[in-house]
C-alpha cells in the first residue's frame, strides 16, 4: 500500500469534483436552457471524453500544454514552471477527461424542472440569477449530487490520461491506479492486490450509496411532498 | 394593447395572433377555443413571450413597444400571472411560496402582507406546509394569493379553475372578486367555461385562430354567437331573449316569453330581475320532435311549429323549425326517416322543463 499515492489520488478527485461544479453548474445549465441552434455541437463535445481513449485525450492534452504550445508559453510566462508532469497538469486532464460525468446529470436534472416554475418566478419579479439559487439549484440538487459523486469516482481511477500527462513521478503524478500498474510490472502481485481491491470496495460503496440515495422519494425531483 | 406575433405552432404551421384592445379595471374574458392564442396573448403580456411588433402598456407604463425597441424584463413589469398549472414551488413551504415575490421587502412587512392575504384567502392554517400537502382547491388559493401579495398593477389568469369543482370554483371566485373590488386592476381571464364567463365577465373577447372575433357582453356574444364554434363552446344553439311572464314559486318553475313572440316556455324557477331580460339557453340536442300532437307527457312546453329546413352534419341532421321564433334541434338520420320529415311539415317541440337554462 503505498499511503502518498493514495492520498494523491483522493487530493485530485476532491479538487477535480469541486472544480467540475464550478464549471458543470452553468454548462449545465446553459444547455438545459439553450435554444440556440448549434447547442447539440456542445453537447457532442462535452460527450467526446466518454468514447475517446484516455491516450488521445491525454495526448492531445499533454500537447496542448506542453512547452511548445501557446498555451504552455502562455503559462510559463505566468507561473514560471510548467504544467505538463505536474500535479496542475493533472488536474487540466482530469478535468476535461470527467467532464460529462459532471455536466449530463446535472444537465439533465436541470432541464427535469419545469418551465412553468422559472416562469413564475419571473412575474415575481425575480432575477434569473435567483431563480438558479432558489428554485432550479435546489429542485435540481439530486442531479448535482450525482455529478458531484461520479466525477469523484471516475477521477479516482483513471490511468490513461494520467500517464500520459503526468507520467509516474511518486508525490507528484503518481496515482493509485498507476502505482498498481507498477506493482503489477514488478509481478508485486500481493501490494497490487491490496490497492485494487480498496479501490474496487470504495468505487462500489460511492456509487451503490449514489444509486440507493436515488431511488428515495426524497431525492426524486418531484419528490417534494 | 396591440401586438401582431408569428407562433411556430407544431406541424400546423404558423398562427400569426394579431389582436388590438384595451382593457380597463375589473375582468375582462378571453373566450375561445384551444390554440386561439389566448395564452400567448397572456405570455406577451407578462413578457414571457416577445411579440414581432406591436404595443404594450399597463396602467400608463410602456412594457412593449417594436417601434421604440422597448421591452420590459418580465420581473420587472409588475403584472401577477396566475398559471393554468398554478407552478407552485414544491420544495417550499405555502408560506414560502406566498412570501417569494416579496423579497425586496424586510422581514416584518414580508410576514405582515403574507399573514394578511393567507387570512383572507383562507388559507392561513396551511402556511408551514408543501403545496404537494394541499388540496387541489387549496393549491389554488395559494397560487392566487401569491401573485396577489406583491400587488401587481395587472392580473392574468390563464383558465385557473379548470380543476376544481363547482362549489370550490365560486367561492374563489368571489374571493378574487372581493380583492378586485378594493384593488381594482385589469383582469384578463382566460376560459372556456361559460358559467365562469357568467360569473365574471362584464366584458367578453372572443378569439379565434389568433384574431378577436367579438368583443361584447357575455350575453350579447353567446345569444347571437357570429361563429359557430363560439356556440359550440357555449354549449347552447338555442339561445332566447325572454321576459318573464308569470313566477309559480309552488311549482318551482316560471313562464317566459321569447321575445316579441307568443311563444312561452316553463322554465326552473330562478331569482332574476324582473326588469331585466332573461337569456334562456336550450340545447338542439334536448328538444324531442313529435310530428303529431303529443300527449300525457311529463314535459311541460309543447311548442307547435312548421320545419323551415333540414341540413347534414356528418351524423347529424340539424332542423330549423319555427313556431314564432326559430329553434334548432338535432336529431339523427334514422329519427327523421321514420318521422318522414320534411321541409315545411308541420311538428310538435317537446322541451323538459330542466332543458331549459336560464343563463343569467
Amino acid at each position: 500500500m503505498s499511503l502518498e499515492a493514495l492520498l494523491l489520488t483522493l487530493r485530485l478527485a476532491v479538487l477535480v469534483s469541486l472544480i467540475l461544479m464550478a464549471i458543470g453548474l452553468p454548462l449545465g445549465y446553459w444547455l438545459a436552457s439553450s435554444r440556440w441552434r448549434w447547442k447539440f455541437m456542445v453537447e457532442a463535445i462535452v460527450a467526446l471524453p466518454i468514447v475517446l481513449p484516455p491516450t488521445v485525450l491525454g495526448y492531445y492534452v499533454l500537447v496542448a500544454i506542453g512547452p511548445l504550445s501557446p498555451v504552455g508559453r502562455w503559462y510559463h510566462k505566468l507561473t514560471g514552471s510548467s504544467l505538463a508532469f505536474t500535479f496542475r497538469g493533472l488536474v487540466v486532464g482530469s478535468v476535461l477527461y470527467s467532464l460529462p460525468f459532471a455536466v449530463q446529470p446535472i444537465a439533465a436534472a436541470f432541464s427535469s424542472v419545469d418551465r412553468n416554475l422559472l416562469n413564475a418566478s419571473a412575474t415575481l419579479g425575480a432575477s434569473p440569477w435567483r431563480t438558479f439559487w432558489q428554485i432550479v439549484f435546489p429542485l435540481g440538487l439530486p442531479g448535482v449530487l450525482t455529478g458531484f459523486v461520479l466525477s469523484l469516482a471516475h477521477t479516482l481511477g483513471e490511468f490513461g490520461v494520467v500517464l500520459m500527462i503526468g507520467g509516474n513521478i511518486p508525490g507528484a503524478t503518481q496515482t493509485i491506479s498507476i502505482w498498481i500498474y507498477d506493482q503489477v510490472q514488478a509481478l508485486n502481485y500481493g501490494a497490487a492486490n491490496r490497492m485494487a481491491a480498496l479501490l474496487l470496495v470504495v468505487c462500489s460503496v460511492i456509487l451503490t450509496v449514489l444509486y440507493g440515495l436515488r431511488r428515495t422519494r426524497k431525492w426524486g425531483v418531484w419528490g417534494w411532498q | 394593447m396591440r401586438k401582431v406575433l408569428g407562433n411556430p405552432t407544431g406541424n400546423d404551421g404558423r398562427l400569426t395572433v394579431e389582436a388590438q384592445f384595451s382593457v380597463s379595471n375589473g375582468f375582462t374574458i378571453l373566450f375561445g377555443p384551444s390554440g386561439a392564442g389566448k395564452t400567448t396573448i397572456l405570455d406577451c403580456v407578462a413578457g414571457l413571450r416577445k411579440p414581432d411588433s406591436g404595443h404594450i402598456a399597463v396602467d400608463g407604463t410602456v412594457l412593449f413597444d417594436s417601434e421604440q425597441r422597448v421591452s420590459i424584463p418580465t420581473r420587472h413589469r409588475n403584472v401577477g400571472y396566475l398559471f393554468q398549472t398554478l407552478a407552485l414551488f414544491p420544495h417550499m413551504t405555502v408560506r414560502q411560496n406566498i412570501e417569494y415575490g416579496l423579497a425586496q421587502r424586510d422581514e416584518s412587512e414580508r410576514q405582515a402582507r403574507s399573514s394578511e392575504i393567507a387570512e383572507s384567502f383562507g388559507i392561513a392554517a396551511l402556511l408551514d406546509r408543501r403545496p404537494g400537502r394541499i388540496s387541489g382547491g387549496e393549491r389554488q388559493r395559494v397560487a392566487l394569493a401569491r401573485a396577489l401579495v406583491t400587488r401587481p398593477k395587472a392580473l392574468l389568469l390563464d383558465e385557473p379553475m379548470s380543476a376544481l369543482d363547482r362549489s370550490t370554483k365560486s367561492k374563489i371566485l368571489d374571493d378574487l372578486r372581493k380583492w378586485n373590488e378594493s384593488r381594482a386592476v385589469p383582469i384578463l381571464y382566460v376560459t372556456h367555461e361559460r358559467e365562469e364567463m357568467y360569473a365574471l365577465g362584464d366584458r367578453v373577447l372572443v378569439l379565434e385562430a389568433g384574431k378577436i372575433v367579438a368583443d361584447a357582453t357575455p350575453h350579447l356574444v353567446l345569444s347571437r354567437p357570429q361563429r359557430e364554434s363560439v356556440a359550440q363552446l357555449a354549449g347552447f344553439e338555442n339561445i332566447f331573449d325572454c321576459s318573464l311572464v308569470a313566477a309559480h314559486p309552488d311549482q318551482g318553475t316560471m313562464t317566459c316569453r321569447i321575445g316579441q313572440s307568443e311563444v312561452t316556455l316553463e322554465v326552473p324557477l330562478t331569482r332574476v330581475a324582473t326588469e331585466k331580460p332573461i337569456w334562456v339557453g336550450v340545447r338542439a340536442g334536448d328538444i324531442l320532435l313529435a310530428s303529431s300532437p303529443p300527449h300525457d307527457l311529463s314535459a311541460r312546453n309543447v311548442i307547435a311549429g312548421t320545419i323551415r329546413s333540414l341540413r347534414r352534419q356528418d351524423v347529424t341532421i340539424i332542423a330549423e323549425v319555427d313556431c314564432g321564433a326559430s329553434f334548432t334541434v338535432h336529431l339523427t338520420p334514422s329519427a327523421r326517416q321514420s318521422l318522414n320529415l320534411e321541409t315545411g311539415k308541420p311538428v310538435w317541440l317537446v322541451i323538459k322543463t330542466y332543458s331549459c337554462h336560464i343563463l343569467q
